[in-house]
């Protein structure tokens, strides 16, 4: 049987609000237990909660840019659940009336080709606090610095077919709430957090499968991986003869398998309906006006520049655009460095695979755009050629300094002096004057694979500083003569 | 000292015929000695009222002025008070001391008020007897062998019995009116939003409004003077100008229009309040107001509909008490279920639980459209009923009780009985419109009360309407027996 995956999203990101969505207490992860929870935190009795009016224009933002109907009035309800660490027995969200409602956002896939995928709706809702488990002889501790934060929680559509179409939406979720500023995308941190409902359906069936969802996975590794596995599991079940069941699953990152947390049966009524104490956010054309004339250029945006005016490929220019921090990077290396094509090669490949191997993200790349940019500037005049460049790129990623002082004190210089290469080029042909022979009295083809061998001998001779271009020239005139 | 209304207390202090400390040190004794016989109050708080008072005394002294500066409160337990047990009536917050004031408080306080203590209270507002309270019953000064009633009870029982001038009480289906209304005092619920519900524990949060209790309609507009006004940190108060109550007390009732709802003068009413309803519209007619009857068509439906929508939200809104971070907790939880279960069964009351079952059952998921929802349509209709109704009175008048207070413990058995004696008052509370009640004779010694609804922020013209009615009638003015 062919199977059809099914995967829909709901990514909660933590906005980057200075104070809480409902009180003016800090944000600030990391904080001693407890030194972050007001009154309004605390869920102390008579308390009343007053909207955060960024939290709402970071909203704002988000449903513009994903090209969203922001909801002209929308509804904060409660919703109802006994938890130690939801400290008023409610949690405020939003229901019936969500102030993002439907949008959408293309992501990149793999070979190429883009795809739309459909946001149902976001909306703004509270942080709960923290258990903690540990150190209380058996007993459990609340934190309540987190019950609070202001959270966005973005419901896509099932519209992804593949654990990789839902890591590379998540991606762009990642990228465009950075890009917005609006969430620093920590995911280590719990910054974005992601339940996944994966459900499975025989190859043409128009109806979805039951779905599983898993629940508060928060790496993309951990999410392609957490999906993959659910994803054989419930094929597994169904072709020996089971059948699904609609339940709420944990992923067990050690064990590479989800687990099963409630049933349906199990889960709560939360007996939503409409905070007494909150009025209907009221969005006037005015503030939205305001909110879109502030948004910085988005990432498809961004894409179509990169094509036009650098002349990049649709996939490049996704690629360098897939992160603010990356396009910023890039742009800077142009502006240094000249060359656009030549700077997106290097940004993609030579610093891409040193920042995989260190495993650090752009903004800590041991590798400045300015020192990159500079040594583009070299690579440009011929003073290295680009495979020197590599040695240079590697000598600045261990911290030697910039491209021009790791050239001098190296002496990486290229040759480009005729006389210079004329002469190296002289003693070369003498060492090896039986395949100089050989060469003059082979015929056409045979002479081509030979030449390949005399311009290698060439470079090593010149410990590769010798400008290839030159040395071709008169190696070929050499010999031919 | 203790004869004194808040008015002659405010010019007493003013030519320094007497001090704060004086009369507050009067009055607190007066407490010690009467109100074992009532039980109105939770917490007396001597030793911080006496220093208040010297800190008023000295503001004055430096030259300060202010009605209300000196001069002596009780807030009904569920105003958070800093540092003073905050109880809301209930063994679940018996040891819950509040760490922050509620507005109500903090701008009483500023205004240089002297607060005695805290007054009993139907458990967390749910009541209109003031029999559910943990720390018992409350009584009718004008006999004690009846209720008050309530949620504010022992804010009405306290001034009726001038153990204090004024109180604060709070009404989420007439819980300042029907108190005011049983024990012969004027009562003032004001529009939803006028007064902050920052640091008032929540009952039903779109219902509760805090408001005076007091002798005289003069005294009601000093209190709501220090009361009322836009709060930042309760997003559904409002930012509406606060006028002068006390200025146009004395202004001309000509042309006044009167609404009398026909609903409001049938069957369940006692004919002896509708004829002294109809004596106070007389006084009215000759103060120059004309007479017109209107209808409230949906008036009907209020009961049911309150019933529902109140229960929902303070369903919702003690949750919080669960015996995690505060009030009470059960001894030795087995687990976190266990912990939950006891602490609540164990904390609340029976009509406390009754109401928060009701509303978690409206709330069901498969039930929220036909109760909740329902609800709030009958909500709006009533709305439309007042704009209606309002297009062509002024005010609108009626009984505030179909009964004069009934006996103790007479409905405890039978709670729907006793949630119908709100059929007159829940209404204000559902539209979110101010409503007065001011004393209108007696029925077998019982006091009686009028209600007055105007449109929204017009507090002050039932103020003026029930002060001009009191130059000319004396019943406000008479004492029970024994105080």
């Amino acid at each position: 049987m062919q199977w059809e995956v099914v995967i829909g999203l709901e990514i909660h990101t933590q906005l980057a609000t200075q104070s809480k969505i409902f009180s003016g207490s800090a944000t600030t992860f990391g904080s001693e237990p407890n030194t972050q929870a007001s009154l309004v935190d605390l869920g102390m009795p008579g308390v009343l909660p007053v909207l955060n009016q960024e939290a709402v224009r970071m909203a704002c933002m988000f449903g513009l840019a994903i090209d969203a109907e922001i909801g002209p009035r929308n509804v904060f309800a409660r919703k109802n659940y006994f938890y130690p660490d939801l400290p008023k027995g409610y949690q405020i969200s939003q229901m019936d009336l969500p102030i993002v409602g439907k949008g959408h956002l293309d992501i990149a896939l793999e070979d190429g080709t883009i795809k739309r995928i459909g946001v149902t709706r976001a909306h703004l809702e509270e942080d709960a606090g923290k258990s903690l488990h540990e150190d209380f002889n058996g007993a459990t501790g609340i934190d309540l610095n987190r019950a609070g934060t202001p959270l966005l929680e973005i419901v896509s559509e099932p519209d992804m077919r593949s654990a990789k179409e839902a890591v590379a939406y998540v991606k762009a979720i990642h990228a465009l709430v950075r890009y917005l500023g609006i969430c620093d995308g920590n995911m280590a941190e719990g910054s974005l957090r992601c339940d996944c409902n994966v459900s499975i359906r025989p190859k043409g069936q128009t109806e979805f499968g039951t779905r599983c969802e898993i629940k508060n996975v928060n790496s993309f590794r951990f999410i392609e991986r957490a999906i993959n596995s659910e994803i054989q599991r419930q094929i597994d079940l169904i072709e020996d003869g089971g059948k699904v069941v609609q339940e709420t699953r944990l992923y067990d990152p050690n064990k590479d398998e989800t687990r099963s947390m409630r049933s349906k049966e199990e889960a709560n009524d939360y007996r939503y309906f409409p905070d007494p104490d909150l009025l209907p956010v009221v969005i006037e054309p005015g503030f939205l006006d305001s909110v879109r004339a502030a948004l910085p250029e988005l990432p498809p945006q961004k894409v179509e520049r990169f094509q036009s005016q650098y002349g990049l490929s649709a996939y490049d220019a996704n690629v360098l655009a897939s992160s603010r921090e990356q396009a910023d990077y890039f742009e800077q290396v142009v502006k240094i460095g000249g060359d656009a094509k030549l700077a997106a090669n290097w940004v993609m490949v030579e610093l891409g695979s040193l920042l995989n191997k260190l495993g650090v993200e752009i903004d800590q790349s041991p590798v400045s755009a300015e020192y990159l940019g500079g040594m583009l500037l070299r690579i440009r005049d011929n003073t290295i050629s680009g495979k020197i460049a590599k040695t240079v790129f590697e000598a600045m990623a261990a911290g030697e300094g910039d491209a021009d002082s790791i050239i001098e004190s190296r002496g990486l210089k290229q040759v480009t002096d005729t006389g210079a290469i004329d002469k190296m080029l002289d003693e070369m042909l003498a060492a090896n004057a039986e395949q100089v022979e050989q060469y003059r009295a082979a015929d056409e083809a045979k002479r081509g694979k030979m030449f390949g061998f005399f311009v290698g001998q060439a470079m090593k001779a010149s410990k590769g500083k010798a400008n290839p271009g030159q040395v071709n020239q008169l190696l070929k005139a050499k010999l031919e003569g | 000292m203790h004869q004194l209304t808040l008015a002659e207390i405010a010019r007493g202090l003013a030519d320094k015929s007497f001090s704060s400390e004086e009369l507050t040190g009067a009055l607190l004794s007066r407490i010690k000695q009467l109100d074992p016989q009532l039980n109105s109050f939770i917490t007396v708080t001597q030793a911080q009222a006496l220093d208040q008072a010297r800190a008023a005394d000295a503001r004055r002294a430096s030259g300060e002025t202010g009605a209300l500066l000196g001069a002596p409160i009780a807030h009904k337990d569920l105003f958070c008070t800093n540092g003073v047990r905050t109880s809301c009536g209930s063994k679940m917050l018996d040891s819950f001391t509040a760490p922050y004031d509620a507005t109500v408080v903090a701008k009483l306080a500023e205004a240089g008020m002297v607060t005695l203590g805290k007054t009993n209270m139907d458990e967390f507002a749910m009541g209109s007897a003031n029999e559910s309270s943990h720390y018992g019953a409350v009584k009718n000064p004008w006999n004690l062998e009846h209720v008050p009633g309530g949620s504010s009870g022992g804010s009405a029982a306290a001034v009726a019995a001038r153990l204090l001038p004024a109180t604060t009480g709070t009404d989420t289906g007439g819980s300042i009116r029907q108190p005011a209304a049983f024990t012969n005092l004027t009562g003032l619920k004001p529009t939803y939003g006028r007064v902050s519900r920052w640091g008032m524990i929540a009952y039903a949060s779109s219902l509760d409004q805090g408001g005076p209790l007091a002798r005289t309609a003069e005294d009601c507009a000093l209190l709501l003077q220090g009361m009322a006004g836009f709060d930042a940190k309760d997003s559904t108060s409002v930012d509406e100008p606060v006028p002068d109550f006390s200025a146009n007390l004395n202004a001309s009732l000509q042309g006044l229009r009167i609404g009398l709802p026909k609903e409001y003068f049938g069957a369940g009413l006692d004919p002896r309040i509708a004829d002294l309803v109809q004596a106070s519209v007389k006084e009215l007619e000759k103060l120059g107001a004309v007479v017109k009857e209107i209808s409230l068509p949906n008036m009907q439906h209020a009961i049911p509909a309150y019933y529902v929508i109140a229960p929902a939200e303070a369903s919702s809104n003690l949750s919080r008490f669960d015996g995690v971070r505060f009030g009470h907790r059960c001894e030795d939880p087995k687990d976190l279920t266990d912990l939950y279960k006891r602490s609540r069964g164990e904390g609340f009351g029976a009509e406390v639980q009754r109401r928060i079952m009701v509303g978690t059952y409206a709330l069901s998921a498969g039930y929220y459209d036909a109760y909740y929802v329902k609800a709030q349509q009958i909500r709006r209709l009533i709305k439309n009923d007042f704009m209606a109704a309002f297009a062509d009175v002024d005010v609108i008048l009626g009984p505030t009780t179909p009964n004069p207070a009934w006996k103790l413990g007479a409905k405890s058995s039978d709670p729907v009985a006793a949630y119908l004696e709100d059929v007159y008052t829940i209404t204000a509370n559902l539209a979110g419109l101010p409503g007065l009640s001011m004393p209108a004779g007696f029925v077998d010694g019982l006091p009686v009360g009028v209600q007055l609804l105007a449109p929204y922020f017009q507090e002050g013209r039932l103020l003026n309407i029930a002060h001009r009615y009191q130059q000319v009638t004396d019943w406000h003015t008479r004492a029970p027996n024994g105080f």
